[in-house]
């Protein structure tokens, strides 16, 4: 599961897109939105991606993280519209046989979706708003 | 030769529109091509990626007739 929604997500439908007799760790990510950034208060979020080609950046983001964690699993749900502070912009699922690897294999599928997959975010505040680009960057070579 | 350009987040604001056809000479590249729409300003130098066809591609990439240009501003999600 490799998609875009506008509507809010269910976290335990991605789980379950990874959930199978062979994983013993199941690890589920959601990335939420903030109240405040840089001492200003945010009303909510704005999220846009460029479809097609975002929901393709993710499905190589899980191609990717097998191939460095064999037996793992991904999936990845990104919202796009509003956002109201409290509710999740993104929800990662991983599974693996073991917890070393799905915790490993979570992390790495966060950074990479900030620096690869285009989707982009606008911050709203109570007076005005921002592009915000994410101030992590994971290694070039990842692709 | 024509390409179809896509606008995204702050570059469709500035554009005003979310997509064009554009003309293009025979041999441009996507990162010249920004340029020539995006002249560097005081808003700021802009995108450290292109995409051609919805996959990322170098600055130096030539583009073909009919393509699909993206150019990336900094990403936000996450």
């Amino acid at each position: 599961m490799f998609a875009l929604t506008d509507t809010v997500i269910d976290v335990h439908r991605v789980a379950d897109a990874v959930r199978r007799a062979e994983a013993g760790a199941v690890i589920t990510f959601e990335g939420v939105t903030r109240n405040h950034h840089d001492g200003k208060g945010v009303v909510h979020l704005e999220y846009e991606a460029y479809a097609g080609m975002a929901e393709a950046e993710m499905e190589a983001i899980g191609i990717q993280t097998v191939s460095m964690w064999p037996g793992a699993l991904v999936a990845i749900v990104h919202r796009i519209g509003v956002v109201d502070v409290g509710e999740a912009s993104v929800v990662i699922a991983v599974s693996a046989p073991h917890r070393d690897e799905a915790y490993a294999a979570s992390r790495f599928v966060i950074d990479t979706l900030k620096a690869k997959v285009p989707v982009w975010k606008k911050e709203v505040y109570l007076d005005g708003s921002a592009w915000k680009a994410n101030a992590e960057v994971v290694d070039e070579s990842s692709n | 030769m024509q390409v179809k350009v896509r606008y995204f987040a702050v570059l469709r604001e500035r554009a005003g529109k979310s997509e064009d056809l554009v003309d293009v000479a025979p041999g441009t590249t996507v990162g010249r091509l920004f340029v020539d729409m995006f002249p560097p300003s005081a808003e700021g130098e802009m995108p450290a990626m292109f995409a051609v066809n919805q996959a990322y591609v170098d600055a130096d990439h030539p583009l073909k007739h009919l393509d699909e240009v993206a150019f990336i501003p900094p990403l936000g999600g996450g």
